[in-house]
């Protein structure tokens, strides 16, 4: 019984051959899966991209203001919007509590897209698509993406950053 | 033969040191106090998440779930804990307590950090969820409070090796020290290597909110934070599953089908902890691809494989039990004649199979370098831990419960009726619960969030995640509401046992 110590020489008895069987089916299992991802990860076409940077705030927050400058057309709700060229690098900022700048973006060209934040962990969850990637202050976390579908597409923060969490809200456009 | 410091079971014939019985009492009833907080306020958060109801307001709402969080997964379950190792080395090896004053002192740093952490969360001065990832800051009371609890959990650990030692020099068993206790000291194991681990980065963000030393680089705090905080999920999953082991004997008489294969599949816990910590920043920039990989592929699917063990040879010695007992017609009259009505067997198999087919296939499928894009932060998260730590974990907490109450309160359960239910209300209440937001998940919909309907934002009217997910949420609530229906019957039951169940006879 579990709750007594065992016969003595627990370790000499021979498994089952149920058990022999089910270790096997299980560790057979466990190594598909395990394959699983790095299979996925060179042949499959929607990966994490994994390049990042480590990068101040400071200096994040002036690359997105000089992308800004750069590329404007307009405003919505204050937030500037911004029509970048194709194959190029675009910023997005988070901060205590929103996103910027709204960006245009053409389908079927590809971008380099660097996620920053300028205080807290933030959680840049694009809707309605689901695509969610962390934020994270200090770093530079970039994603090589090229826009399927045309849209308004809004950018949830689904890391908690604060009381104000749940009103950062931002928005993008493919077109 | 009893002495001044030891009684003798009536029921099991083992000796009871009297001070492991009181700290085995005042943990487990601490325990369930705890629990019956974190019920409270997770009865408010499910209704503030469907926003039919939106109970509380947004401040009171991350106060309520940082509270949560912490009074359940570090109090309720860590807690428990203890009174299981003071009871798998002091009752089950027949041996006195070492060092009782330890023992003490654990318990009593354990109440004080729990209260000054639950203190600064109710007065607003630890807005920060239980993950309090940098630069988000709290009073630096806070992090004392966390640090008092895991020193005090640590003495707990202390303690129970020390009796080991004691019951092994003075022969208080005769060869192997029993399968549950096997498990228990796989958990111990465990439990040290993690918490002196979680000092390494606790301790410098204690500092950092007394304005000592500068702010760790934030993505290091998330490494260092979920090498320790998913590590620690496997001290629950091997005190769970000791449990199962435990309630397999105590309700049917189970003996291990083969003590090696189960004790290897232990083992293989706490050789491969530290690893698949990194599923949590499957998305997060500063750590490679191939680091993710190496760390959540392969190393964590020889802890699933030890899950998958226990989860054949835990059933199948239930079925060769019953079989003995004569239940031998065809493929499952065994399993119709096992006792249902008994509230610690239905526990440990809602727990058993809420844990594995619930809680272990999503997490295995969420853990994966592509699905985590589209599960990463939203709600079917907790929707998965939910399952292994409350399906699982809680559940075979609850269930052992039911022989604590009668072996060491002395007390037999005061509403048997209520009992026998309450395994199937909070179980089915946690499955309906746990599926629902794992479907509300797949819509995209964010955890640890106030208001999905983005009604205070710039863009306030335009966000949308369907009425599906409305009805999601109205699914997830009567999950959540039933399930706290069962966890109160489970609390109030213990309670009146304690306090007025009748004397079980000496
Ligand atoms: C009556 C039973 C329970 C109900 C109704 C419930 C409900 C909830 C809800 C609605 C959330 C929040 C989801 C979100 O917005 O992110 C949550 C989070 C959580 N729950 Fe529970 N829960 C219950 C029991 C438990 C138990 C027994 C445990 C642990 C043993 C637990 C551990 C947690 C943790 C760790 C979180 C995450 C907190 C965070 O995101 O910081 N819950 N719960
Ligand atoms: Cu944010
Ligand atoms: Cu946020």
């Amino acid at each position: 019984m579990s709750l007594g110590s065992p016969t003595k020489y627990w370790w000499d008895e021979p498994l089952d051959p149920y058990e022999k069987t089910w270790v096997w089916a299980a560790g057979v299992f466990c190594v598909l899966i395990t394959i699983a991802m790095p299979f996925w990860h060179y042949t499959g076409d929607q990966n994490p991209s994994q390049e990042y940077y480590k990068i101040s705030p400071e200096k994040f927050d002036a690359a997105t203001e000089r992308f800004i400058t750069a590329y404007k057309v307009g405003e919505e709700q204050g937030i500037p919007v911004v029509v970048p060229p194709p194959k190029s690098d675009i910023f997005i900022r988070a901060h205590q509590f929103g996103w910027e700048p709204i960006l245009k973006l053409k389908v079927g060209q590809s971008y380099k897209l660097h996620l920053g934040s300028m205080d807290m962990n933030h959680g840049f969850s694009l809707q309605p698509i689901n695509m969610n990637f962390q934020v994270v202050p200090g770093w530079d976390n970039i994603l090589n993406i090229t826009p399927t579908t045309t849209g308004v597409f809004h950018i949830v923060c689904n890391e908690y950053c604060g009381l104000g969490h749940h009103t950062m809200i931002g928005k993008l456009y493919v077109e | 033969m009893a002495s001044d410091n030891f009684r003798v079971c009536p029921t099991t014939g083992l000796k009871v040191d009297f001070s492991a019985q009181t700290l085995i009492k005042l943990n487990a009833f601490t325990a369930i106090v705890f629990l019956l907080v974190g019920g409270l306020l997770g009865l408010a958060i499910v209704l503030t998440r469907w926003q039919a109801v939106h109970l509380l307001t947004a401040e009171l709402f991350y106060r309520a779930l940082t509270l949560h969080g912490i009074a359940m997964l570090v109090a309720w379950i860590v807690f428990f804990e203890m009174a299981l190792l003071y009871f798998t080395s002091a009752i089950l090896l027949n041996c006195r307590l070492a060092v009782p004053w330890l023992g003490w002192l654990q318990y009593i740093l354990m109440l004080v950090g729990g209260a000054i952490v639950t203190v600064m969360v109710l007065t607003g001065n630890a807005d920060v969820m239980f993950t309090s990832y940098v630069p988000l800051k709290a009073h630096h009371l806070y992090y004392l409070g966390i640090v008092l609890f895991a020193v005090g959990a640590i003495l707990g650990c202390v303690t129970f090796f020390a009796t080991l030692g004691i019951a092994k020099t003075e022969k208080t068993y005769q060869g192997s020290v029993p399968l549950v206790t096997y498990g228990a000291i796989v958990a111990a194991i465990i439990a040290i290597l993690t918490l002196a681990h979680g000092a390494i980065f606790f301790i410098p963000t204690w500092l950092w909110a007394l304005g000592v030393i500068p702010m760790m680089d934030p993505e290091t705090y998330r490494l260092l934070f979920w090498g320790f905080g998913h590590s620690t999920q496997q001290i629950n999953v091997a005190a769970m599953i000791a449990c199962w082991y435990a309630i397999g004997t105590l309700t049917v008489g189970a003996q291990p089908a083969s003590e090696k294969f189960s004790r290897s599949a232990f083992a293989l816990y706490a050789i491969f902890i530290c690893i698949a910590s990194e599923h949590h920043l499957l998305v997060d920039p500063g750590i490679s691809a191939a680091h993710k990989e190496w760390n959540t592929g392969y190393f964590m699917h020889l802890a699933v494989l030890a899950s998958m063990m226990h989860a054949f040879s835990v059933p199948a010695q239930i079925e060769i039990a019953l079989r003995k007992k004569g239940y031998t017609k065809g493929m499952f009259e065994w399993l119709k004649k096992a006792p249902w009505g008994d509230p610690a067997f239905s526990s440990m198999v809602f727990s058993v199979t809420g844990f594995g087919f619930m809680g272990g296939i999503t997490g295995i499928l969420y853990g994966t370098e592509q699905l985590n894009i589209i599960r990463h932060n939203t709600i079917a998260v907790p929707g998965h831990f939910h399952a292994t730590v409350v399906v699982g974990t809680t559940m075979a907490f609850m269930g052992i419960t039911y022989y604590v109450l009668p072996l060491i309160f002395q007390r037999q359960v005061a509403f048997p009726t209520v009992a026998k239910l309450q395994p199937y209300v909070y179980g089915v209440g946690m499955w309906i619960f746990c599926i629902a937001m794992m479907f509300v998940g797949g819509f995209g919909v964010p955890r640890r969030h106030w208001d999905i309907t983005a009604a205070e934002s710039l863009f306030k009217g335009e966000l949308s995640f369907g009425p599906t997910v409305d009805l999601g949420f109205a699914v997830v609530a009567i999950g959540g509401v039933l399930a706290f229906v069962g966890g109160a019957m489970f609390v109030l039951n213990a309670v009146a046992t304690v306090a007025m169940g009748k004397k079980v006879n000496q």
